[in-house]
């Protein structure tokens, strides 16, 4: 934690940048660990819910709105459309959610780049303004990186507490054996809903933070490619895990980075092969991996 | 995609003419993408569930198109096509030689394919693994081999349909990912367990989709596959032409 307050000093613009896109990425992974982690869902439509949030910060900053109402707006935004989503879905059987989250992942960005009278299309929303806190202005990448970290913190605990309730044992319940907890009373689609519409509205406080730290938004950043980007977070940092976004995120934003110093074209090889021989020893993910060594 | 950077990777480092540099490009496609593809990513990964194979799957993209990028070119890069591009017309419509040439030999490979699995003992064989794996073994059929021939027809599969897609969409590391989904999509929408539902899937959403793109609205063409899918998985979760499957409480 201390490492992470004093880790921005002494780092370049472009560090810095780096390290609060890491934060970002790790609200939106938070989101899809409880979704898929928790709850045992795939969901393949949180990038879109980072799109919806930050196209909701970027429509309202712009417009002079401040910040807090874009986190209302887009929470409120992806709560619900992640609850519609996920209600005809899951009526049918449990994987259908993957399949339903990949088409709506690919109508919102279809939307967000031909309603241009919205959202301007590709030529995107430029010129977002960072938010100012009582007073203190988060314009700076450091300041800007504080302020993201606060947020993380926040959704953090949020998460923590959540998952140590009865919410979060009964999200539990639904990945180890849907068919026992329902016998059990549980009702397993409430709870499946609620879990995958708690993770999208993570997405969407993701992109809320996205839209001011990168100034610029246009619809392909949000495409099918961030959703599985994010999935691959999860993954390899260890689905289920508390921690495991976390790691998950910092190899996915900060890894290729490191690498590209080492060698300059294969980096993304050299990744893309990790990843693989990850998931053919660990599945587990990274944690899996640690939680193995550290039980011998 | 890749299928066809075999070809090209033939005929440029190999020298060969275009027929012959056809048929490496199919060898070298049935070996890695099919083999290999099963011993090394599919096998190991399988075992620990589903959701690792596909990380694995989006890991073994990235290394192809990467793969693709850095040892032959960024650049898209044309592919030669034996029918150039004549046309004929037909009751007054012009239709290119392409795309007869492309309708046919799908016929063609599907009809191949149905008698194969329903005709011959190795394809019944192969239904049988499908259908029930453990009393497939006991009745002395190798299962393993038929998951062999299973990802080596679908190694072929795709060597042709690449073939035959790239003359138009011309060679570009970035093909065939928008195909992928399309072919996912129609697989789902015909029915995951039967090849004619494949055909129907197919042909379903190719016709929708440019009639929507010519009729309706070219912007959201791409959506008329999502809309299908969503329908499809409403009302009708086994596909269109598909078998319900009943799970074991």
């Amino acid at each position: 934690m201390i490492a992470l307050v004093a880790a921005p000093f002494g780092l370049k613009p472009y560090g810095i940048y780096l390290l609060s896109l890491w934060v970002v990425m790790t609200i939106a992974a938070i989101g899809l660990n409880l979704t898929l982690g928790y709850a045992g869902q795939i969901s393949l439509a949180q990038g879109a819910f980072v799109g919806i949030g930050a196209y909701a910060a970027a429509l309202l900053t712009t417009s002079g709105w401040p910040l807090w109402m874009a986190f209302l707006l887009a929470i409120a935004l992806s709560l619900a459309i992640g609850w519609l989503l996920g209600y005809p879905a899951l009526r049918v059987q449990h994987h259908y959610l993957a399949f339903v989250t990949l088409s709506f992942a690919t109508l919102v960005f279809l939307m967000l780049r031909n309603e241009e009278w919205l959202t301007k299309g590709v030529y995107g929303i430029s010129g977002i303004p960072r938010p100012t806190l009582f007073g203190w202005a988060a314009k700076a990448p450091i300041a800007f990186y504080f302020f993201c970290l606060g947020i993380l913190t926040l959704v953090s605990l949020a998460t923590w507490w959540l998952v140590r309730s009865p919410w979060g044992r009964a999200f539990t319940a639904l990945r180890e054996n849907p068919i026992r907890a329902d016998s059990l009373g549980v009702d397993t689609r409430r709870y499946t809903l609620m879990a995958f519409a708690i993770g999208s509205a993570l997405g969407g406080i993701s992109g809320v933070l996205y839209a001011p730290l990168v100034q610029f938004i246009e619809p392909t950043a949000f495409n099918l490619n961030l959703s599985l980007n994010l999935l691959l977070m999860v993954m390899v940092g260890g689905s289920g895990y508390f921690l495991g976004p976390f790691l998950g995120a910092a190899v996915s934003v900060l890894l290729p980075e490191w690498a590209r110093f080492g060698s300059d074209a294969l980096y993304l090889i050299m990744y893309a092969i990790a990843v693989m021989v990850l998931m053919a020893f660990c599945p587990s993910g990274l944690l899996g991996l640690a939680h193995r060594v550290l039980k011998r | 995609m890749l299928p066809a950077f075999f070809v090209l990777a033939a005929m440029k480092f190999g020298g060969l003419s275009f027929t012959w540099a056809l048929l490496v490009g199919l060898l070298v496609a049935l070996l890695v993408l099919g083999l290999l593809f099963k011993q090394l990513v599919v096998d190991p990964i399988l075992r620990h569930g589903v959701l690792p194979l596909v990380i694995s799957t989006l890991g073994l993209a990235l290394l192809m198109k990467e793969g693709v990028k850095e040892f032959y070119s960024a650049e898209a890069q044309g592919f030669p096509s034996p029918w150039g591009g004549t046309n004929l017309t037909v009751f007054g419509a012009v239709i290119s030689a392409q795309s007869l040439v492309i309708i046919a030999v799908a016929i063609a490979a599907v009809g191949l394919l149905q008698w194969f699995l329903a005709g011959t003992r190795t394809g019944r064989q192969m239904q049988a693994t499908a259908q029930n794996p453990q009393l497939a073994r006991v009745l002395g059929i190798p299962v393993d081999r038929m998951i062999l021939y299973t990802f080596l027809v679908n190694a072929a599969l795709v060597a042709l349909a690449s073939f035959l897609v790239s003359p138009i969409y011309l060679a570009k590391f970035t093909n065939g990912e928008l195909l992928g989904l399309a072919a996912f999509v129609a697989a789902i929408v015909g029915g995951f367990n039967q090849v004619r539902g494949a055909i129907v899937g197919g042909l379903l959403l190719g016709v929708a989709d440019n009639f929507v793109a010519a009729y309706w609205s070219a912007q959201y063409r791409a959506a008329i596959p999502l809309f299908l899918l969503i329908a499809v998985i409403l009302w009708r979760p086994q596909g269109l032409l598909g078998r319900a499957e009943e799970r074991t409480v």
